[in-house]
């Protein structure tokens, strides 16, 4: 642990990128409905499910 | 149908059920085979899933609409910075650090002071928190209690209280099974996952079935709610409460770290730092499938009982009992209990550890040091303080709830004990990264942050149970406007929790800043400071030993071990100790600076740092090493680091200098090597012709009688002989300015056409001679190409000759075809010849090498014709191979390239 890890790198990158995505004024943007579900419902719970599957992906696959 | 008994039994043998699966993982753990693996850990992280979730949400959902989201995004965003979260355990694993409290005494010098203010704070902020698991507990049987009509009462105790007490229960046989803090709780940790798996498979189950069973899934579910003016709105995020969401982000993001019972559960009960590979994605899964029913829920609540005035905290139970589905309400009862019990059990362990260690103790120490001197084996007591710290939190958590009552909504009570460990970020981040970090700034910052929270946040909760008076909150303290609690300084218009957040943490950052910037670390805090900051480059062996100077009885560090770890555990450890140092026995080490630092590291995971240190001090004559000489030892071990840095960059360097000599040494032996060969061929081929000129001249001087043919041809050889002679010599001289790059050019506009056909003529004789057939076809406009006249005119020389000289006379045939592109003229000499193997292709270039076998056949040539003639055209950026077969005559080609436009127009005006 003398340099710097880039699976943690790469998952503090992801976490930084989903501050933006999950807070306004990105989160103002959907707006209506899909399907009968509004928007917002799907933005939110779709980055989420987005930020935790690149995650699973960036962690595990180092092994 | 659902008497009380039988709620009461259910709930017994599920408590029973958990105690199977701690022993179980205890057992386990004690025999070796940990069962503690990376996704255990990673459910075990979801004790932040507590009944708050598991009821609150829906509560919070009903009148905020998504907002209740933040609370779980914000965890996913920080467990996302997982090189934060690896270093507070790595710091955790080599202090021996069994607390968040014991984690900031440590830090900033082993405060007993810092240790105590820490541990106030989480109790004062946490024990509201576990009122409100009670309170959920207590909630939740009363509506399945109100479904049945009947009652649950033993000994005129409520259910509440019994409840409270099986969990002090729970909590004290796995929470206090060792003495040593740092000892890992495997059972605890093994029944808190199994846990997180129940509550979250009651709460799904009961969101599938009111989502598709009592309504028409979630598009119809969302659609009906939208169809009412006020359930529509929830629908919606609200843009002009963005701060709020942001700082509930901020607040939740803390809290998943900070909270005492997070703190236990990631860090203390951390087995593998690989473990949090898995946490890091799975938890943050959990909490997405655990909120994806909260809204449904919510409004399929409001939908149904629209207007009942139905406590929307309990629409996960009465929402299946209202449909007759018992049985699925008794799931989600037990769901609802497993986050309650999971909480209240970690959370009352970890804060026991820290009122014991951080509180008790320093107390115990300093005022009745006779009582302590008594005392003979301490750990029983040690123990026995946990136990009762742990009965004492339950009760005062029983004391609020019953308090407080129904004054406050489940939600608010999280958030306010969210707000109160959130104090804890400056203090936690700045010691981890920041070493000018001083004990004075970290009071100052806590102090400020904390009185804060109280003025904002705790009185004003207070003030609306009706506990106090609220004129500071409406009125502002002393009737002053500005200080009213809610709207400080005349901030307005945010809601209690980013107000105290706000002004909080403005509080304490600045504190902890200013402060520490004014102020100086005592040794102890300096060294400390560069453990933490540096601990992934801490070099513990030297620097260790260099910071700490003085006198020690091994056998009164033994006994203070013994003491407080108890005869066996002490002796075992000491064993391992021993071991470690390769010696038999620990009488046989001395009682260096390292033997102390092992007596008060075991020392710390049984009593904090701090009082470890107190200890240890009092039986040690130790020497006070002051400031400025601990700064030089650190400085000195920083200084070595960076030294030794320096000098395997140096040594890298040097390594990649020599590999380039290296090879810079070999090029050049191959080039000396390739010089030699050169010599050795030129001197061999001059010696050819000479030898037969030599030969020839002394036949002629010695023989006077030769008759005149003989003469004449005699001589003719010699001619040939020396202008071949004269030919080499003058292509050596050639070659070798051309080589060393002397040669001389003149440059211009060479029409190729004209060149082939002057050279064509002037061997037309040697070709009529040979009677070989020689043709042209060069078209009479051909773009020019800037070159040396008279060089390409050799090289067309060269392949001319070179072809009459292979063909077989009479019926040779070499034809010339010239033709132009638009960026390049390419010259074909193309003869009927024996033609090249493949071969020969290639190395009729090199020098001295001719077409033939040159073993058997006199040499036709010099073997620097084509050689010559290859690097003239390159010079000129063209290239010139052969396309040949044998028995196939041989193509020689040719190109040179035709400048570009522009570029020609410049040549012609230079």
């Amino acid at each position: 642990m003398k340099r710097a890890n880039p699976t943690r790198q790469r998952l503090a990158a992801l976490g930084l990128l989903g501050v933006p995505l999950l807070t306004y004024p990105l989160l103002s943007l959907p707006s209506g409905e899909l399907g009968g579900i509004p928007a917002t419902y799907l933005y939110l719970f779709g980055v989420w499910a987005g930020l935790i599957v690149l995650a699973a992906w960036v962690a595990e696959r180092g092994k | 149908m659902l008497s009380g008994w039988f709620i009461a039994l259910l709930a017994t043998a599920y408590l029973g059920l958990l105690f199977a699966v701690a022993r179980f993982g205890d057992a386990r753990a004690d025999a070796g085979k940990s069962i503690i693996s990376a996704n255990v850990y990673a459910l075990s992280v979801a004790v932040y899933c507590t009944s708050w979730t598991f009821y609150g949400s829906v509560g919070r959902a009903t009148s905020g609409g998504l907002s209740f989201l933040t609370i779980y995004i914000g965890p996913t965003l920080m467990l996302l910075c997982v090189g934060v979260i690896i270093k507070m355990i790595r710091i955790s694993k080599a202090q021996r650090i069994t607390s968040i409290a014991d984690f900031i005494a440590s830090r900033y010098g082993k405060s007993q002071l810092l240790a105590g203010m820490v541990t106030v704070i989480a109790v004062i902020g946490v024990v509201p928190y576990i009122a409100l698991q009670l309170k959920a507990m207590a909630a939740s049987v009363d509506v399945l209690l109100e479904h049945s009509g009947g009652s649950f009462q033993v000994l005129g105790l409520d259910s509440t209280f019994l409840i409270a007490v099986v969990l002090a229960l729970f909590s004290i046989l796995f929470g206090t099974r060792h003495l040593d803090a740092t000892e890992r709780h495997e059972g605890m940790v093994a029944a808190v996952a199994f846990e997180s798996v129940v509550k979250i498979v009651a709460f799904m189950a009961v969101g599938i079935f009111v989502t598709y069973g009592m309504f028409g899934g979630l598009s119809d579910l969302f659609q009906k709610a939208a169809a009412s003016a006020d359930f529509g709105r929830l629908l919606q995020l609200d843009s002009s409460r963005a701060g709020t969401w942001t700082s509930l982000i901020i607040l939740s993001g803390l809290a998943i770290i900070f909270l005492p019972r997070q703190f236990q559960i990631i860090v203390v009960e951390n087995v593998d730092e690989s473990h949090l590979k898995r946490a890091v994605w799975l938890f943050p899964l959990y909490l997405l499938l655990i909120n994806i029913f909260v809204l449904p829920l919510a409004l399929g609540g409001l939908l149904h009982f629209d207007g009942q005035g139905v406590n929307p905290d309990t629409f996960v139970l009465t929402l299946p009992l209202a449909r007759g589905a018992e049985s699925l309400a008794l799931l989600a009862f037990i769901g609802g209990l497993s986050a309650a019990t999971g909480m209240v059990i970690v959370e009352t362990i970890a804060l026991s550890t820290m009122v014991c260690n951080d509180l008790v103790m320093p107390i115990l120490l300093r005022s009745t040091g006779n009582f302590v001197d008594k005392r003979n084996d301490l750990s029983g007591l040690l123990i026995g303080i946990r136990r009762a710290a742990i009965a004492l939190i339950l009760l005062l958590g029983y004391i609020y709830f019953r308090a407080a009552g129904e004054a406050y909504a489940l939600v608010g009570i999280g958030l306010i004990s969210f707000a109160a460990v959130a104090q804890f970020a400056p203090a936690m981040f700045g010691g981890m990264y920041w070493k000018q970090g001083t004990r004075a700034g970290a009071v100052a910052g806590l102090l400020a942050g904390f009185m804060v929270w109280l003025y904002t946040l705790l009185l004003p909760s207070f003030a609306k149970s009706g506990w106090m008076p609220s004129g500071f909150v409406e009125n502002g303290l002393f009737g002053i406007a500005w200080l009213k609690a809610q709207a400080l300084f005349g901030l307005a218009g945010l809601d209690e929790i980013s107000h105290c957040l706000w002004w909080s943490m403005l509080a304490n950052i600045g504190a902890y800043v200013a402060v520490s910037l004014n102020s100086k670390p005592d040794a102890v805090e300096a060294s400390q400071a560069e453990r933490f900051v540096d601990v992934f480059r801490f070099d513990s062996r030297n620097t260790e030993a260099r910071l700490w100077r003085g006198k020690a009885s091994p056998d009164a560090l033994v006994q203070l071990l013994e003491r407080f770890l108890g005869a066996a555990r002490a002796g075992q450890q000491l064993a391992a100790y021993a071991t470690s140092r390769r010696a038999e026995h620990w009488r046989n080490l001395p009682a260096d600076a390292d033997f102390v630092r092992f007596a008060e590291s075991e020392l710390a995971g049984a009593i904090g740092s701090a009082s470890a240190r107190v200890m240890v001090a009092s039986v040690a004559q130790e020497e006070d090493l002051g400031l400025e000489e601990v700064l030089d030892i650190l400085d000195e071990a920083t200084q070595v680091r960076a030294h030794s840095r320096e000098l395997e960059a140096k040594q890298r360097e040097l390594e990649a200098a020599t590999t380039e000599l290296r090879e810079a040494n070999e090029r050049l032996r191959e080039l000396d090597r390739m010089k030699d060969d050169f010599i050795s061929t030129v001197t061999h081929e001059l010696r050819t012709p000479l030898t037969s000129i030599r030969a020839l001249s002394e036949m002629l001087h010695e023989d006077p009688r030769l008759d005149l043919a003989d003469r004449s041809r005699f001589l003719g050889i010699i001619v040939t002989e020396a202008e071949r002679l004269t030919r080499l010599i003058n292509q050596i001289l050639d070659m070798a300015k051309m080589e060393s790059g002397r040669a001389e050019w003149t440059t211009s506009e060479v029409d190729m056409g004209e060149v082939a056909r002057e050279s064509m003529a002037s061997l037309e004789q040697l070709f009529r001679e040979k009677g070989v057939v020689l043709e042209g076809d060069i078209p009479s406009s051909l773009p020019s190409v800037l070159a040396d006249r008279d060089r390409l005119t050799q090289v067309m020389i060269n392949l001319l000759s070179n072809a009459v000289k292979f063909v077989p006379g009479g019926t040779g045939r070499v034809l010339v075809r010239v033709s132009g592109a638009a960026d390049l003229v390419r010259v074909e000499v193309h003869d009927n010849g024996p033609g090249l193997t493949a071969e020969e292709c290639i190395v009729i270039f090199e020098k001295f090498r001719q077409g033939g076998n040159t073993m058997t056949d006199k040499p036709q040539g010099t073997g620097l014709g084509l050689p010559i003639s290859r690097q003239i055209v390159e010079y000129f950026g063209g290239n010139l191979w052969v396309e040949s077969e044998p028995g196939a005559g041989a193509n020689f080609i040719f190109t040179v390239p035709v400048p570009a436009p522009d570029d020609n127009n410049g040549r012609q005006t230079a």
